[in-house]
């Protein structure tokens, strides 16, 4: 590129970038779906009852929950010390509240670093290859919450 | 507020634990040898650093990122394009010429009434002074070039400018390193404030400070710029990168160097 055309460019670009930087205060994103927020949140996402020992194995592999959270999973090293400890937590929370934790964190805690595994809108930027999906499925979700009711 | 409680949670499980929790690396803030490597609350990636890695930086001869200097000496004094001329023949001495330079960019450049980073002014010189063709983002001789460059302000603090012409660019990297984005719909500041000094698995988060680039990677196997570990922090969080040299890239080098303002420069800096 000559450095005419990145001139013209860089002007072109800069006043997108005041424009976006002055529209900061404008919403940016669609809002998500909240359907499974509403008073069906309480209620299981699929027919079929959780599986639990599924469930441990989405929390070790697809989930990548390890990453941050400590779980009483010793046979699996290295788990991250970003998220608070799993153990127990089957104890602290009922179902209706680990599934909700699970599809969307950010209801409860809304500038959590955790993510929404259950999300597909409302998001930004999202790599191609995984545009429209959601990091876990239904059944997962519910595989994990019976996982972790669990550990009391 | 949030991070402590947390951090207390954490340390309440590793003891809980026994011992099960990861041997980071030494740190004492109060170590003569890690002053050159603390600005006030800011570390450098280097006080993250496993010994082994700092050893091979601190060495000039084991640190690989040389190649990547003495490549770069050797095309400072090269003529090349249909001008005949080299970057020695407008620039001097590079020791003494380019000496701070580095430690200034991203920068606002009145030719382009815009900011551009080190790598993007080396070729403006190529094309418009030596009448050279564009070197490629990543490619050897552009990274050799910018090392080089950068390498003439090793020791010297970070110190880029934010306001008048170049507040734009830093709102809009300010705004891109809080945004989520990906899949994994999370911000720059989740791992490099909230939680540096923990661990995503094995990875010990730091403060994401960019002054040691271009800086050779022990996982990449080679030398990079902070364009790419931009990329690849967004691969990581299963985002869309932006583009190497565009805009939001440029504005998150803006703003991540910003963040290391005070901090020294470190390039070629040796890295996990
Ligand atoms: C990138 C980090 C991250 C990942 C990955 C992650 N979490 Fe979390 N999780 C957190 C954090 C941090 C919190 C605490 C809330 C906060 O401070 O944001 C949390 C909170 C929770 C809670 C509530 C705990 C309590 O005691 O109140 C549950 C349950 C939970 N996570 C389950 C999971 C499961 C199951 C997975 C994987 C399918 C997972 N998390 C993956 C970061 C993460
Ligand atoms: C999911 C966590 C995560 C997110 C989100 C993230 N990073 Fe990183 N980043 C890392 C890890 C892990 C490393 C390597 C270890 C370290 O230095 O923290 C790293 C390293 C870096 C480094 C190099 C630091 C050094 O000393 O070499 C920079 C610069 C950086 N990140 C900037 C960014 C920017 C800008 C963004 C947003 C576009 C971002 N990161 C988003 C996890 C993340």
């Amino acid at each position: 590129m000559r450095s005419s055309t990145i001139r013209t460019a860089l002007a072109a670009v800069l006043a997108t970038g005041v424009a976006a930087a002055a529209a900061d205060a404008a919403p940016r994103k669609v809002m998500p779906d909240r359907e499974y927020y509403g008073v069906s949140r309480m209620a299981p996402l699929t027919d079929k009852a959780g599986d639990p020992v599924n469930g441990k194995v989405v929390v070790r592999t697809k989930g990548l929950c390890l990453s941050c959270h400590t779980a009483p999973i010793p046979e699996e090293p290295d788990h991250g010390d970003v998220a608070p400890d799993l153990a127990g937590v089957g104890s602290r929370l009922q179902p209706p509240e680990l599934r909700m934790r699970i599809a969307d964190p950010k209801v409860v805690f809304p500038d959590t670093i955790m993510p929404s595994f259950l999300k597909k809108q409302g998001l930004n930027r999202v790599a191609a290859a995984w545009e429209g999906q959601t990091i876990l499925t239904p059944q997962e979700i519910e595989d994990v919450v019976a996982y972790l009711s669990t550990l009391k | 507020m949030r991070k402590r409680v947390v951090a207390a949670l954490a340390v309440l499980t590793a003891a809980a634990l026994g011992g099960k929790a990861l041997a980071d690396p030494p740190f004492d803030p109060k170590d003569p040898k890690m002053a050159p490597y603390i600005a006030g609350d800011k570390r450098s990636g280097y006080t993250f650093a496993e010994p082994e890695t700092r050893a091979m930086q601190d060495d000039d001869f084991t640190n690989p990122g040389f190649l990547w200097v003495e490549e770069g000496k050797k095309l400072w004094g090269k003529a090349d394009g249909a001008a005949g001329k080299s970057c020695k023949d407008c620039h001097g001495d590079a020791e003494k010429t380019m000496k701070g330079v580095g430690a200034v960019y991203p920068r606002f450049d009145p030719h382009v009434n815009g900011v551009l980073l080190l790598e993007q002014k080396i070729n403006q010189c190529r094309t418009e002074r030596m009448q050279a063709a564009e070197w490629k983002w990543d490619s050897k001789p552009l990274n050799a070039m910018t090392t080089f460059v950068k390498h003439q302000s090793h020791g010297m603090p970070v110190a880029v400018q934010t306001d008048g012409p170049v507040a734009p660019y830093f709102d809009m990297g300010r705004r891109l390193y809080n945004e989520r984005r990906g899949l994994n719909d999370v911000a720059c500041k989740h791992c490099h404030e909230d939680y540096w000094g923990q661990h995503l698995r094995t990875e010990l988060l730091s403060q994401g400070m960019p002054n040691g680039f271009p800086q050779y990677r022990l996982k990449w196997q080679t030398l990079g710029t902070a364009q790419k570990r931009i990329r690849g922090c967004n691969e990581e969080i299963r985002a869309e990168p932006y583009p190497w040299g565009s805009i939001e890239n440029v504005a998150l080098e803006l703003y991540a160097t910003w963040r290391a303002n005070g901090l020294k420069v470190e390039s070629p800096a040796v890295r996990k």
